[in-house]
């Protein structure tokens, strides 16, 4: 399964922020649409970060400034780019291993998408589902 | 107004597209517990059960025995089937908005992806779709012409349609007579010259989204052998290291097949299925009455991509592959319903978790839900679309718990019904079904197959002895 697939049922919005901005937008974003993590966009669009809870209460256990503390300072920017094309099975894997939970998707250069360590999971656990579900139908017609 | 949900007041839904998914979709809301369901599917064709019916292959009867599930769903007195009745044709989604609180789009995928290439659409090059739909008596595809005299063809992608075609190419008559593919069908295939089949991977072994089990069966058939070059079965460092790391058994067996395939040449005596790994057809070639002669097809290498998928490259060098016949087979994809949003360049409805999304407001649209394959894109097996159909339905339910959903002005089951003679005369019921069924199943008892199906919608009507 192609990671299109999970984009294609979470409507069209990207949550994204400005390097530029303040920790305390990227907090009432994350607390507005209940997620986890914000791509970081620059003014053409193109993602150059990405910041998560984590790394805001990482930051927040030694600073008392965190709120007005820009968004630049804390973002991680080596960030890991997905394309639609992608398999699911090995950004599950990719994402195990080196231990990321948010993957911005990227189609020729514009941000299409975020995925989260969720949206995989529930990937996985519906394709077994769904193909135990179509070997039990099939043992129990062998048996009628 | 009361309450919604009540034995009195109940929830009305339609559904629209009779595939498994629109089944899974009246399974799950009869199954919920909180409120009372009423549910009338809407089917373009006279008959149920989609591609269980018009795309499994008609020599997988056991993956067809779903329909059993779909069968009980369907006799549930707060269930009702309108089959030959096709939105957007003979009924408008204005007209379910008066007679439903909630419509739920199933319609599935129905046509093929297209490859962009030159020379694609020349003759004998055709969608697998087109075929597959041919071979199992879709009514709207009973006059395809398939040129069957060439010795050689070509099927393009390594997904389960790919393996269905290539198949219903290499079996003997002897194997397909036993099935319940078209008669009209069958007498063509009966004909076939066809000696090779290409079945052609842009990507390698490890990567091919064929299963084990259909790769497997590939190498039972009786009068076809499976060959594999040794040198496009054999892993690439990078899919080898790929496929240690992830220690997936199934990936493993099935590279393991593959290769057993390319230990033994193929008898000459015998046809051959032929399945290439590592190439993209760049150009079909034609001769000079417009027919496909042979493929150009660029030898790719695989490259790791960020997120980890290793994806194919052109490496430059290309081959020519001669061969008369094709069949593009590398997906489905939706086609747009009228009045209902459509993200185009996916093929599947705009939606949120199952909700129809406003493409204008980026807000849902009241009352109006989609799952299945024209929600998330054609991927996965029939069961894939269960849990992706309680997604939906979990969905109409938290938004009937808050009051969203439309208020109809004639929620009645009986208006609904009116307006469905009204529009469409000649519908179909599931008793009607039952009764073609019936039929069809006594018309291949005789010659010990599992059925003799009906193959236009005018002998239908003339088996129920309509005027």
């Amino acid at each position: 399964m192609k990671i299109r697939r999970l984009l294609a049922t979470k409507g069209r919005e990207v949550i994204t922020i400005g390097p530029e901005q303040a920790v305390r937008d990227a907090v009432a974003l994350l607390a507005e649409h209940n997620i986890g993590a914000l791509v970081v966009v620059d003014d053409g669009g193109t993602p150059v970060g990405i910041i998560s809870e984590r790394d805001i209460i990482r930051r927040a256990a030694s600073s008392e400034t965190l709120f007005d503390e820009l968004i630049s300072d804390l973002m991680t920017r080596d960030v890991i780019t997905g394309v639609p094309q992608d398999d699911v099975y090995s950004v599950i894997h990719t994402m195990t291993e080196k231990r990321f939970r948010h993957l911005p998707i990227v189609d020729e250069g514009q941000l299409i998408g975020i995925i989260s360590i969720g949206d995989v999971v529930k990937a996985q656990r519906d394709t077994y589902r769904g193909e135990i579900d179509t070997l039990e139908t099939q043992i129990m017609a062998d048996e009628a | 107004m009361s309450e919604i949900g009540t034995e009195a007041n109940p929830l009305r839904v339609a559904i629209v597209g009779a595939g498994p998914t629109g089944f899974y979709t009246a399974e799950q809301l009869f199954k919920q517990k909180q409120v009372e369901v009423e549910v009338d599917m809407f089917e373009r064709l006279p008959t149920p059960y989609g591609l269980v019916r018009y795309g499994v292959a008609p020599d997988h009867q056991k993956i067809k025995s779903v329909t059993r599930i779909f069968d009980r769903t369907a006799r549930r007195p707060e269930f009702r089937f309108f089959g030959n009745v096709e939105l957007g044709q003979d009924i408008t989604v204005d007209d379910l908005r008066r007679h439903y609180h909630m419509i739920v789009y199933t319609t599935g995928a129905q046509t093929d992806r297209s490859l962009n290439i030159e020379g694609e659409n020349l003759k004998r090059s055709h969608s697998a779709t087109e075929f597959v739909a041919w071979y199992n008596g879709h009514p709207d595809f009973r006059d395809c012409d398939f040129d069957l005299s060439v010795t050689r063809a070509a099927v393009i992608g390594v997904g389960n349609v790919a393996v269905d075609v290539c198949r219903i190419l290499s079996r003997t008559p002897e194997e397909l007579a036993k099935t319940d593919i078209a008669d009209y069908a069958l007498e063509a295939l009966r004909e076939s010259n066809i000696r090779e089949v290409y079945m052609l991977g842009r990507r390698g072994p490890a990567q091919a989204a064929f299963t084990t089990p259909e790769i497997k069966e590939l190498g039972e058939m009786e009068g076809s052998d499976v060959w594999v070059l040794p040198d496009e079965a054999a892993l690439d460092p990078l899919s080898e290291e790929a496929l240690a790391d992830s220690a997936d058994r199934a990936t493993t067996r099935k590279v393991e097949i593959i290769q057993s395939y390319a230990e033994e040449p193929p008898s000459p005596k015998q046809k051959r299925l032929i399945i290439r790994f590592l190439v993209s057809p760049t150009a079909f070639i034609g001769n000079d009455d417009g027919e496909v002669v042979a493929l150009e097809l660029m030898k790719n290498e695989l490259y790791r991509t960020d997120a980890g998928t290793l994806r194919p490259r052109a490496t430059g060098e290309t081959e020519i592959l001669p061969v008369g016949l094709v069949f593009r087979s590398i997906g489905y994809r939706g086609v747009p319903l009228p009045g209902v949003p459509f993200k185009e360049s996916w093929g599947v409805i705009l939606n949120e978790t199952g909700r129809v999304i406003n493409p204008d407001s980026d807000e849902p649209v009241t009352g109006e839900y989609t799952a299945g394959w024209i929600k998330r894109g054609a991927t996965g097996v029939i069961g894939t679309n269960k849990p992706d159909a309680a997604e939906t339905v979990e969905a109409m339910m938290e938004d009937l718990a808050g009051g969203r959903h439309l208020d109809p002005e004639a929620p009645g089951a009986d208006a609904a019904r009116q307006m469905v003679a009204a529009k469409k005369p000649d519908y179909f019921s599931y008793d009607d079904w039952l009764r073609l069924d019936e039929i069809e199943v006594a018309r291949g008892e005789e010659l010990g197959r599992p059925r003799v199906k009906f193959v236009t919608v005018e002998e239908m009507a003339e088996a129920l002895e309509r005027s």
